[in-house]
């Protein structure tokens, strides 16, 4: 089966800069991808490469076994994206705007059965006549994510679709982006948002300096960085007790919180029983597991 | 995926867009020329009427229609694909277009064709409007047409020239304000450059707005300043030229893929 997406060795220059420096990467068909990273990293700048709004320095990226450059066309058909920027074009409503897009890319009226699906399914039925500067920020993103759609690419590159919406409307933003993967389509999706990352995409790329600094399954990443602390409340005069008696367990304080790292499970029940031992009496207790973020926030300041 | 039946409704529906876009705003892009048109031609008509006889048979009044309908045309095929295009950019939206598989032939074209129209249209509308006044039959009406088309094309190219070249919008103004008015009220427009002194006539001939409307005068007239074979030939190199221009930068990506 043909990949969805494969970057060879990409790079883009912009004099010194280097924004994208060397990506090698391939997306699978059917995956839900997340390209991860801080401001500047070279997500959009990958993304806008792969979209043909930028020309690479050196490289090659093929969209569905199309090069964006020598096959542009066929490449440009097979993805639909969505820009960061809410963009729109003041001069049309929602219906005409998403039915120049479709023509835009050869369909004719035969499609516009499936441009009004597209509006419902975006819950942009009462708004599909309102021409695009009256939309709220929340409507203009949802017609932007219809607009990707209208002529049914099979690869979907979402551009930080959740940036600056609220919390009601990204949760159906995220599901209505999951019934799109399992429909079969392809989902690229670039986010600030680790918590997002981490509940809706299978792989992640995490970037930093136009570098990918990591690349696994979501599962394997957390459990590969994994870091489970033991977090015990005490009282502050047990607290200068331990740091005498438990030498060999390094841990931090924090407002009456020791914190112990745990390399595996049964360190926890360990220091439990050394405290119990030592008649030191815990208030409180509980376990963190690290999640994406800790993960993202270690690698990149490793690197 | 993307056979010429995709592409030419790709460049159609590109077309529509443009047409509709500068129809939306009709009262802007239609209304105030047609009117500034009309305008011209109440003073002018007023103040030298029939006073003047420009060539034989032709009075001032007359003589200055054809002028101000090609004036007119060569200004909004100008703005229109230059507008559109600065708006876009300036905008973001220009992503759409982009994003597409449309090519730059494609895009020049739709650009192109939105253009003329639009000149030909507020064009259409002054001469329509001028039959109140004047009696004013075409002689060789294929001259109107065709120097109506090319230099609807020109100025359809330069303006997306314009459009693509120009980052902000004191640019594009500079473009309308030091080089198409000028050159087209230096044209002709107003006055037969036999009554000029030499040396500007000379000059005149270095303008190629003044082949654009001196030829398309030839229409109405059947007369003219200079050959109208020798007007057509260079306002069809022009358009060649700049239409080749345009594609070099719509195919390179020149300030819009970057």
């Amino acid at each position: 089966m043909k990949k969805a997406i494969v970057f060879k060795n990409v790079r883009k220059n912009y004099k010194q800069l280097k924004a994208v420096d060397g990506i090698s990467l391939s997306i699978e068909q059917g995956e839900f991808f997340g390209l991860l990273g801080p401001n500047g990293a070279g997500k959009s700048t990958l993304i806008n490469m792969m979209a043909g709004l930028v020309k690479p320095s050196d490289g090659s990226i093929s969209v569905m076994g199309f090069d964006v450059n020598k096959e542009y066309q066929k490449a440009r058909h097979s993805v639909g994206i969505v820009p960061q920027e809410l963009v729109f074009d003041p001069f049309f409503n929602v219906r005409e705007m998403l039915r120049f897009q479709a023509g835009y890319f050869g369909k004719d009226k035969s499609n516009d059965k499936w441009v009004d699906e597209v509006i419902e399914r975006l819950d942009l039925t009462e708004k599909s006549s309102t021409n695009m500067r009256k939309l709220s920020g929340g409507m203009k993103r949802r017609a932007l994510i219809a607009q990707a759609l209208v002529h049914r690419p099979p690869v979907i590159v979402l551009d930080e679709p959740t940036a600056g919406v609220d919390v009601e409307l990204r949760q159906k933003l995220w599901s209505f982006i999951k019934e799109l993967n399992n429909e079969g389509h392809t989902i690229v999706l670039t986010t600030h948002y680790l918590e997002e990352a981490e509940a809706l995409c299978n792989r992640v790329a995490m970037m930093k300096s136009g570098k990918i600094v990591a690349l696994d399954s979501t599962k394997n990443l957390l459990k590969e960085f994994s870091l489970k602390n033991l977090k015990v409340r005490l009282q502050k005069n047990n607290i200068k007790k331990i740091a005498t008696l438990l030498k060999d367990t390094p841990f931090e304080e924090e407002d009456g919180w020791c914190t112990f790292k745990l390399q595996k499970v049964s360190d926890a029940s360990n220091i439990i029983e050394k405290l119990n031992s030592l008649k030191i009496q815990i208030l409180d207790l509980k376990v963190i597991e690290s999640d994406l973020e800790n993960i993202f926030l270690k690698l990149t300041s490793k690197n | 995926m993307n056979t010429l039946r995709d592409q030419l409704i790709g460049t159609w529906t590109l077309l529509k867009k443009e047409l509709l876009r500068f129809w939306r705003v009709a009262f802007q892009t239609v209304a105030a020329p047609v009117i500034t048109g009309i305008l011209y031609l109440l003073i002018f008509s007023q103040v030298l009427g029939d006073r003047l006889e420009v060539y034989e048979g032709v009075n001032y009044l007359v003589f200055l229609i054809p002028g101000l309908i090609m004036m007119s045309l060569l200004q909004n095929s100008f703005s229109n694909s230059s507008s559109s295009l600065i708006q876009a950019k300036i905008m973001g939206n220009i992503v759409f277009l982009l994003l597409t598989p449309l090519s730059y032939l494609q895009l020049f074209f739709a650009f192109l064709i939105a253009a003329i129209v639009r000149g030909m249209f507020v064009g259409i509308c002054i001469y329509l409007i001028a039959m109140f006044y004047v009696d004013l039959p075409i002689q060789h009406p294929w001259f109107v047409f065709i120097f109506a088309f090319c230099g609807g094309g020109l100025m359809g190219a330069f303006g997306m020239i314009a459009g693509i070249w120009s980052t902000r919008f004191d640019q594009m103004a500079a473009f309308g304000n030091f080089v198409i008015m000028p050159l087209s009220m230096l044209s002709g427009v107003f006055y037969s450059i036999h009554s000029l002194p030499p040396i500007w006539q000379n000059i005149s001939h270095f303008n190629p707005f003044f082949y654009m409307i001196d030829g398309f005068r030839y229409g109405f007239f059947g007369q003219s300043d200079t050959s109208p074979y020798l007007s057509l030939l260079i306002v069809v190199s022009f358009f060649i030229i700049l239409s080749f221009i345009t594609i070099r930068m719509l195919k390179s990506g020149y300030k819009l893929r970057n």
